[in-house]
């Protein structure tokens, strides 16, 4: 009985962590320019892709991982320079749409560059499964949750401590105002935009050995991610995370204990529920408007 | 009277100079064959390597001369896995590409998609998908190559009796081909005295199964597992399995035979079952076999040219064009009556799936015993039965 509900929860807490990852991507450049980036889901890919097939030509794994996590860094700051910046004037809704085109862009390219098949990456540390009270957990799901505290600590203490953090916050306030102060948005929105491609790119990667890779896996991953964002309430990064191990959580519980048929029906009952009473998400922040 | 007789002469002169001019223009004309496949998306590894295999073949057959001395073009689209595309494009096929015969569709779905267009239109389409119902009941203009799901499921669970095993966990795919195979299974196993004691599913997009599977471990009196579904999905069921430390006999459908999968599963493959096509064990197969000539081939041709593994699914596109080219011939024109009648008398033509014999009855053509019983074992396929 215990060993079973762990064993939900533990499979709840692996999903979980993965939509958390991909959230707080998302967070973060809303915060910086209430864009919602829906090319997120493929710097996820190129991550993992990327790793996969630099080892596949035998770059030792680490050396790989870096290399990949530059290759998204650099693909996102050409993302925010040739598509974003270019539309400046244009509205949020605009650069969404661009945010779209662009993610077909790449998984177009990505299509033809890696092929279509799916590909393996091999567990960090051992491929033998941990034992816990009668229930078993994947090794690598402890490297997704301990990234993923880490890149949550460190996005905390990037917008609170760093001037370059503030700085995006500022921007994310009042552009104009910020622009007075002397930072420069373009600069700050390039960041952004790197930041969160090293953030999706390393998720990408520390995922990979649980869900395989291919090119297309972005849309999926992509989408529960923007799910999650959603019900912590987009902008949060604590949001974020506790948005994605609940929707990880309850769909775990709704697949072991209901019926795997209404897996995905809980979870969206979950959504509806969360935005009907909390519109702005769990920890969505308060509107306050001056007059 | 020599003038009737110089009118009626003229006039068959006249006739036989335009059935002329006609038989060279047809002559110069190529034999279309229609083909819509999902080339992109989720069912991308099926389309794929079809898509492949009809080009390569198309070219070669052109290479050594044709058909009936006339060149082949095959003209193909992409449905993405899309049912409602699937259907335009087989309408397109129909009317301004005006093909002699269609040889596609990945997917069930896709399939079952065109066919009332088909049905109508008249075309002889040979489909590359699994599912029963495409054949079951007989379409006058519908065959297919694959063996179906029932087979599949047939086998597995003689396979499993032949173990002594009498209750099975299920787990399948919520996608068309894992439902499908669910549902054969469910009557299969009634039918042969056994019973289904677990039934979970999961979806294609899912990126753990370990709820669904810890819910059968749990189950009492459960003997072995079954897996129905395709994708990376039976490669994470795979895996999880493993994890999960299930010792019960494991087995998969026909869904996963590709070296691919072995790939993506690892280790955690050790053990497991599937009815496959000898196209995965071609060197296995013993020299009195009349399929290993043909599987060989295929197989040692498709690496050369495309460098990539063989897979299954390309064989069902091999043994599609085969079938067409063969009906074609026999029908000693593309005239679609003909084809049809032509393809629906094929006997005993050994294709890389399996010898399919078809008839009025039947527009697989294939039996349950087509399949081969293969385990992994130490990383590979080795053929059991």
């Amino acid at each position: 009985m215990l060993a079973e509900f762990l064993q939900y929860l533990f499979t709840g807490i692996t999903i979980g962590a993965t939509y958390a990852l991909i959230a707080l991507g998302f967070t973060l450049i809303y915060n910086a320019s209430h864009v919602i980036n829906f090319a997120q889901g493929e710097f996820l890919m190129i991550g993992g892709m990327a790793t996969v097939s630099l080892t596949a030509m035998g770059v030792p794994m680490v050396l790989a991982v870096v290399l990949a996590v530059i290759l998204a860094g650099v693909l996102g700051i050409a993302l925010q320079r040739l598509a974003i910046a270019p539309a400046k004037q244009a509205d949020v809704v605009t650069l969404i749409i661009i945010t779209i085109g662009a993610s077909i862009f790449i998984r177009g390219i990505a299509q033809v560059v890696w092929g279509k098949q799916y590909h393996v990456m091999q567990n960090f540390s051992t491929n033998e499964p941990i034992e816990v009270f009668g229930a078993v957990l994947n090794s690598q799901s402890l490297w997704v949750l301990g990234i993923g505290a880490i890149m949550v600590v460190g996005l905390v203490l990037f917008f609170t401590k760093t001037l370059i953090g503030k700085a995006i916050l500022a921007t994310s306030m009042n552009k104009e105002a910020a622009r007075l102060v002397g930072i420069r948005t373009q600069m700050v929105l390039m960041l952004a935009f790197m930041v969160s491609a090293l953030l999706g790119s390393v998720a990408g990667i520390v995922v990979a050995p649980i869900t395989f890779t291919s090119y297309d896996i972005g849309i999926i991953l992509g989408l529960k991610g923007f799910v999650a964002a959603a019900i912590g309430g987009l902008g949060s990064g604590v949001g974020a995370v506790v948005g994605g191990l609940a929707l990880g959580i309850v769909e775990a519980m709704a697949a072991g204990y209901i019926s795997s048929d209404y897996k995905d029906a809980v979870a969206f009952s979950m959504i509806l529920l969360v935005l009907f009473f909390m519109p702005r998400g769990l920890f969505g922040a308060k509107v306050v408007e001056r007059v | 009277m020599l003038k009737t007789m110089m009118r009626r002469a003229g006039k068959c002169a006249a006739v036989a100079a335009a059935g002329l001019m006609m038989m060279s223009a047809q002559a110069a004309e190529p034999i279309k064959i229609g083909s819509f496949l999902s080339v992109t998306g989720p069912a991308s590894f099926l389309g794929d390597p079809e898509l492949k295999t009809l080009e390569m073949y198309v070219e070669k057959i052109n290479e050594e001369g044709g058909v009936l001395g006339r060149q082949l073009e095959l003209i193909h689209y992409d449905d993405v896995g899309n049912a409602s595309s699937a259907r335009n494009f087989a309408s397109r096929l129909i009317r301004s590409d005006q093909v002699d015969i269609i040889v596609g569709g990945s997917t069930t779905g896709a399939t079952m998609a065109a066919v009332p267009l088909i049905e109508q239109a008249q075309v002889p389409f040979i489909s590359l998908a699994g599912a029963v119902v495409i054949t079951t009941p007989v379409k006058k203009w519908v065959f297919k190559t694959p063996q179906s799901d029932r087979m599949a499921a047939e086998r597995i669970l003689a396979d499993m009796k032949n173990r002594g095993i009498t209750k099975i966990g299920l787990i399948s795919g919520t996608g068309g081909f894992g439902s499908s195979g669910r549902t054969q299974t469910l009557e299969v196993a009634e039918k042969m005295g056994m019973e289904v004691v677990a039934d979970v599913t999961y979806s294609g997009s899912d990126t753990d199964m370990t709820a669904q599977l810890t819910n059968i471990r749990n189950t009492k009196g459960v003997e072995a597992v079954l897996n129905f579904g395709f994708g990376q999905g039976p490669a994470i069921v795979t895996r999880n399995y493993a994890q999960l430390g299930m010792e019960l006999p494991f087995y998969q459908s026909h869904g996963v035979a590709s070296d691919s999968f072995l790939e993506l599963a690892g280790s955690s493959a050790e053990g497991l079952r599937l009815p496959a096509s000898p196209l995965l064990v071609p060197d296995s197969l013993p020299e009195d076999d009349p399929q290993k000539e043909v599987v060989q081939n295929y197989k040692a041709e498709y690496e050369a040219r495309w460098d990539s593994k063989v897979s299954t699914f390309g064989a069902y596109a091999y043994d599609g064009l085969m079938l067409a080219v063969r009906a074609i011939e026999e029908a000693g024109s593309t005239d679609p009556a003909a084809v049809r009648d032509a393809l629906e008398n094929i006997k005993g033509y050994v294709g890389v799936t399996g010898e399919f014999n078809m008839s009025p009855e039947d527009h697989n053509g294939l039996d349950a015993d087509s399949f081969r019983i293969l385990e992994v074992q130490n990383g590979e396929w080795k053929l059991i039965d």
